[in-house]
């Protein structure tokens, strides 16, 4: 029998597949669908210092390929974040995912996540549409590395970093993250992108700038991952247009410990986790790999 | 993906409510909404009220923003739209009562189209009743009620629909309207052991499932709804008692 059991270093998954922050994860009783769902663990959506609408409407589109979103990180503030943690983490494992404008925020965050049973946090470091937070910050491994100390220093659970694939120091800033302690690399977030209206002559979001996920992405977060690998030792959690198990299959070869899924929740339901699950089992039974761990960066030999 | 559709045809329905026309060849069920761009405002989720082959309709009240400027469009003007979203209703059983309260009768009506069905329009007084031509035309007996008695039977959409409850018995209550509407409306489906499927309304923003923002306990009102079954409903502790604003707060009703 094989097994699905994998590890991000010392956070321990029954299944490899996690939800990827901002999709069905704000509120707790949505995370304890997901977690029920077959999803080894739920990331939250990323929350902030204070409570924040977000951008106006239009903030979401379909595309080919997939979706743009600019949601501008909407989301209820740490201190209400509270009651949804509360009944999350009864369910599972969850990850805290936080934003900030800089060292000091993270580490009030992080600190709050861990009150709040969080079993790791996750630094956005990557939303490509909000002003002075995300991929602003995420750019910078000066920045990262003294992001990921602060928050290292303040909390005792797993540090992870999501990064943007919108640079060309990748690998630079993964580096940045592995100096400064942290434990793990997500990749990746969104791709900074824009709609245009040729019948309205504008851009369609109102924030005119937007991210890009899904199918499309997922050639670009493949590569990500592989180039992350070839530089880092702390373990990988892939991310960007995963919707089966080949997909996810991918991610692995590539060099990922986990992965996470975002778009496809909404493309196949949430029934993609039961499904990867399943197409993954098969396929390891099929070709002899008995562990996720044993078909890890398997592509680089 | 977004269409752009042209606007054919603009009927007044009543003093702050009007019904958009236009050309738009997609497969709709009943039940089902849009997502309608109004550049420069807001983008808004609006039920689909008219359902034909090569044309579909909104029908719209102005109360903010977004729907005074759509309420200002004229016949030509273009409306970027995408969708259809939603579940809609079943409609297997034709032995139904639809009932439309306010402007969620816009919601109801294709399915008083399609299945020529019993139904109630209710509203606050005679002026704010709406589409009462298109359901005359298509529905097997029509009643409305208005709570200030100024049209039909003097009294709310619930009181009416216990009275016809007696009178005969169906498969199936179909509605949409106003929370409080709805939430005394399923607590008499449930006295009287009646089954139904009522549409629910949520503050949304990508419509399509992703974004979790229009929750109802687990629930996407966008994806796992907007129609629920009274099974459904009774699992939901904040259906009638609170909603969630834009940043994902609790928002209680009373
Ligand atoms: C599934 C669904 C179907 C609907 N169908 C109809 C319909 O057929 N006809 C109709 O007149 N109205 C319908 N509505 C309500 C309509 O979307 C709102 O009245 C409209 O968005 C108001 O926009 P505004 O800018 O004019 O007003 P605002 O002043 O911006 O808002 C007034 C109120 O409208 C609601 N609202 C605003 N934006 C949104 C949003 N993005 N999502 C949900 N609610 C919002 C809020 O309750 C808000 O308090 C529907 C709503 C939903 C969720
Ligand atoms: C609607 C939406 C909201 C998102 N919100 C966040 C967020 O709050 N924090 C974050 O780190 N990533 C956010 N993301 C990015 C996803 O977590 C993920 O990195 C990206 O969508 C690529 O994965 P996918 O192709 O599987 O969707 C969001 C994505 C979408 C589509
Ligand atoms: S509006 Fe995004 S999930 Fe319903």
């Amino acid at each position: 029998m094989v097994s699905l059991k994998t590890d991000v270093g010392s956070i321990s998954l029954e299944n490899p597949g996690m939800i990827a922050s901002g999709i069905m994860d704000e509120t707790g009783k949505s995370l304890v669908r997901v977690l029920r769902s077959g999803a080894g663990a739920a990331v939250t959506k990323s929350i902030g210092l204070e409570p924040k609408p977000g951008h106006d409407n239009p903030c979401f589109m379909e595309v080919r390929g997939g979706y743009v979103n600019a949601m501008g990180l909407p989301n209820p503030g740490i201190e209400l974040f509270r009651e949804e943690m509360e009944e999350a983490v009864k369910e599972g494992k969850i990850i805290g995912s936080i934003y900030g404008a800089g060292p000091e925020d993270f580490s009030k965050l992080a600190a709050r996540m861990e009150d709040y049973g969080a079993c790791a946090v996750e630094l956005n470091l990557s939303c490509p549409h909000a002003k002075g937070y995300g991929m602003e910050v995420g750019t910078d491994p000066a920045m990262v590395k003294a992001i990921v100390s602060a928050v290292k220093s303040s909390v005792s659970i797993p540090v992870w970093a999501k990064l943007t694939p919108n640079t060309h120091i990748l690998t630079q800033i993964g580096l940045a993250v592995q100096e400064a302690g942290g434990d793990a690399v997500v990749a990746i977030n969104t791709l900074k992108a824009m709609v245009i209206s040729p019948e309205f002559a504008r851009p369609i979001m109102s924030n005119k700038f937007c991210g890009l996920s899904g199918e499309a992405v997922k050639p670009v977060g493949v590569r990500a991952i592989y180039d992350l690998a070839t530089v880092l030792d702390i373990p990988l959690v892939g991310v960007g247009g995963i919707s089966n198990w080949r997909d996810a299959a991918e991610y692995i070869m590539a060099g990922a410990s986990a992965f996470q899924v975002g778009s496809a929740v909404g493309t196949e339901g949430l029934c993609v986790f039961k499904n990867i699950n399943e197409g993954l089992s098969a396929f390891m039974e099929e070709y002899g790999y008995g562990s996720i761990r044993s078909m890890v960066g398997a592509a680089h030999e | 993906m977004s269409d752009t559709v042209r606007i054919k045809q603009i009927i007044d329905e009543a003093y702050d409510t009007k019904t958009f026309v236009f050309d738009w060849d997609a497969e709709v069920r009943p039940g089902q909404f849009i997502m309608i761009w109004i550049p420069g405002t807001d983008e808004i989720p609006m039920s689909v009220s008219g359902i034909s082959d090569t044309t579909k309709s909104i029908t719209v009240k102005a109360i903010g923003d977004a729907t005074k400027r759509l309420h200002e469009y004229k016949v030509g003007d273009r409306l970027t739209i995408r969708g259809p979203y939603g579940n809609g209703f079943d409609l297997k059983s034709r032995n139904i009562l639809i009932i439309g309260g306010g402007v969620g009768t816009a919601a109801i009506m294709p399915a008083v189209v399609e299945t020529g069905a019993d139904t109630i329009i209710a509203a606050r007084s005679d002026r704010d009743l709406i589409m009462l031509d298109t359901a005359r035309k298509h529905a097997a007996n029509l009643w409305i009620a208005t709570d200030d008695g100024s049209a039909g039977f003097h009294g709310n959409a619930v009181q009416l629909m216990n009275e016809k409850l007696k009178e005969k018995s169906y498969d199936y209550v179909i509605s949409c309207g106003p929370e409080v509407m709805l939430y005394f409306m399923f607590k008499a489906c449930q006295d009287a052991d009646q089954d139904c499927q009522l549409s629910l309304e949520r503050y949304m923003k990508c419509g399509a499932g992703v974004c979790g923002c229009c929750v109802m306990d687990d629930k996407r009102i966008c994806k796992d709804g907007p129609v629920f079954t009274r099974d459904q409903i009774a699992q939901l502790t904040e259906f009638g008692v609170s909603r969630r604003d834009a940043c994902g707060r609790v928002v209680k009703f009373r």
